[in-house]
């Protein structure tokens, strides 16, 4: 019989795991944001800046395909945004990975706790627009 | 200079420099960078309340996450009594959001004016070591809220106490941190640390891992609704990200007892500042 070896899903583990997803989902996300700094500033660096009045963000900046269409068509602002939604995305992989951490720990408790948690942020994030 | 006449170049340095020092003195004080974003915003900068809670809400995301990484592999942290509370913060953050659309710019402005004064009491009053019980909590127990930590005597267990109170004061903090923008640490830690007993170093750490859960319900509201600006967000988002990893790398050789109290009352000042502006209708 052929033996499959798992890693072993220790708490330990799981924390290991969610530092380092932490920390690069905050890197990658400023990175992003910082070059969609670059263009925005490159080409509209000398207009007039005033938040004073609220207008509201445009559509394509408000939803994630509307997001996803601006920064790959080279926008600014959407590259921005798009870091934005990056950095958004970390703490909710971060409860994603704590299910599977849960699961392989075999707490049914737990892994129900994080999923609700879950369901939470993905309504946030899709459902309330 | 007249601050509705800058440039996007020169609004992006100044606020950079602003959030950078914001970050910084939130790092260093323990008492995040979040809560004086939005005044230094709609105080000095002049931007709607709204804009301005998008961009710190953003900014509270990155912190808590850059921070968190640290303290979780350090295992101090508790993930269980994190991923517990975060239940009560996300559904009062989800609140939170949809209140701020609701009520007048004025009266969130005041009930921010309100929070900073509280946080400034909060700072500058000398803390009370509670002992924690020695005899375990059953519904804790139940719920494996119960942990230890690594100190330099070696590990220290404890015990839990006072779940459903701990559960409702999260509900508050979430939102609170969905209406204003903030992390609203205070208030976790207040739940943790008075209310559940649980040991401070844990409840710091522990509430700091979850400020940016908590943000994020809020975010995604935020940002489908428009409040979430780019041009704005992005030199408040990349300055405090670089003030708090600063803050937290000059941590050890600070005196921070002076500069807690001077940050209090910048805090006190702007909070003044901030329910005067609403009353009057300013914001």
């Amino acid at each position: 019989m052929k033996t499959i070896r798992l890693p072993v899903w220790t708490d330990r583990r799981v924390e290991d795991l969610v530092g380092n997803l932490l920390r690069s989902g905050v890197l990658l996300a400023a990175l992003v944001v910082f070059s969609g700094a670059v263009v925005y500033l490159a080409r509209h660096g000398g207009e007039p800046a005033d938040y004073r009045v609220f207008h509201g963000e445009p559509n394509q900046l408000r939803t994630i395909s509307g997001i996803l269409r601006e920064a790959f068509s080279f926008q600014g602002r959407g590259i921005i945004q798009l870091g934005l939604l990056l950095l958004i995305a970390t703490p909710v992989a971060r409860v994603a990975l704590s299910i599977v951490g849960f699961a392989a720990e075999r707490d049914r408790m737990y892994v129900g706790f994080a999923t609700m948690v879950l369901a939470i942020l993905l309504y946030s994030l899709f459902g309330s627009s | 200079m007249h601050i509705g006449s800058l440039t996007v170049w020169e609004l992006t340095i100044l606020v950079w420099i602003g959030s950078a020092i914001a970050g910084l003195l939130g790092s260093l004080t323990g008492l995040g960078g979040g809560v004086v974003l939005v005044p230094l915003l709609t105080l000095f900068f002049k931007v709607d309340i709204r804009y301005a809670i998008g961009a710190s809400l953003v900014s509270v995301i990155a912190t808590s996450s850059g921070a968190a990484a640290a303290y979780v592999k350090e295992g101090i942290s508790n993930i269980r009594i994190g991923m517990f509370l975060e239940i009560a913060t996300t559904l009062g953050a989800v609140l939170g959001a949809f209140l701020a659309a609701k009520v007048s710019t004025s009266a969130i402005a005041i009930v921010f004016g309100a929070v900073l004064l509280y946080s400034a009491y909060l700072s500058a009053r000398t803390r009370v070591r509670l002992k924690s019980d020695e005899i375990p909590d059953p519904l804790a127990t139940r719920l494996r809220l119960n942990g230890s930590f690594p100190t330099p005597e070696g590990i220290r267990h404890y015990f839990v106490r006072r779940v459903p109170a701990g559960f409702s004061l999260m509900f508050g903090a979430g939102a609170l941190s969905g209406l204003l923008g903030i992390g609203s640490g205070a208030v976790k830690v207040l739940a943790m640390d008075q209310a559940m007993r649980i040991p401070f170093k844990v409840s710091t750490t522990t509430s700091n891992f979850m400020i940016g859960v908590t943000a994020a319900a809020s975010a995604g509201i935020y940002l489908s609704r428009g409040y979430i600006d780019p041009g704005l967000s992005m030199p408040v988002m990349l300055g405090v990200l670089a003030g708090s990893l600063t803050g937290t790398r000059i941590l050890v050789q600070v005196e921070t007892k002076w500069l807690r109290l001077v940050f209090s009352v910048v805090i006190l000042l702007l909070g003044a500042q901030m329910i005067y502006n609403g009353a009057a209708g300013k914001i």
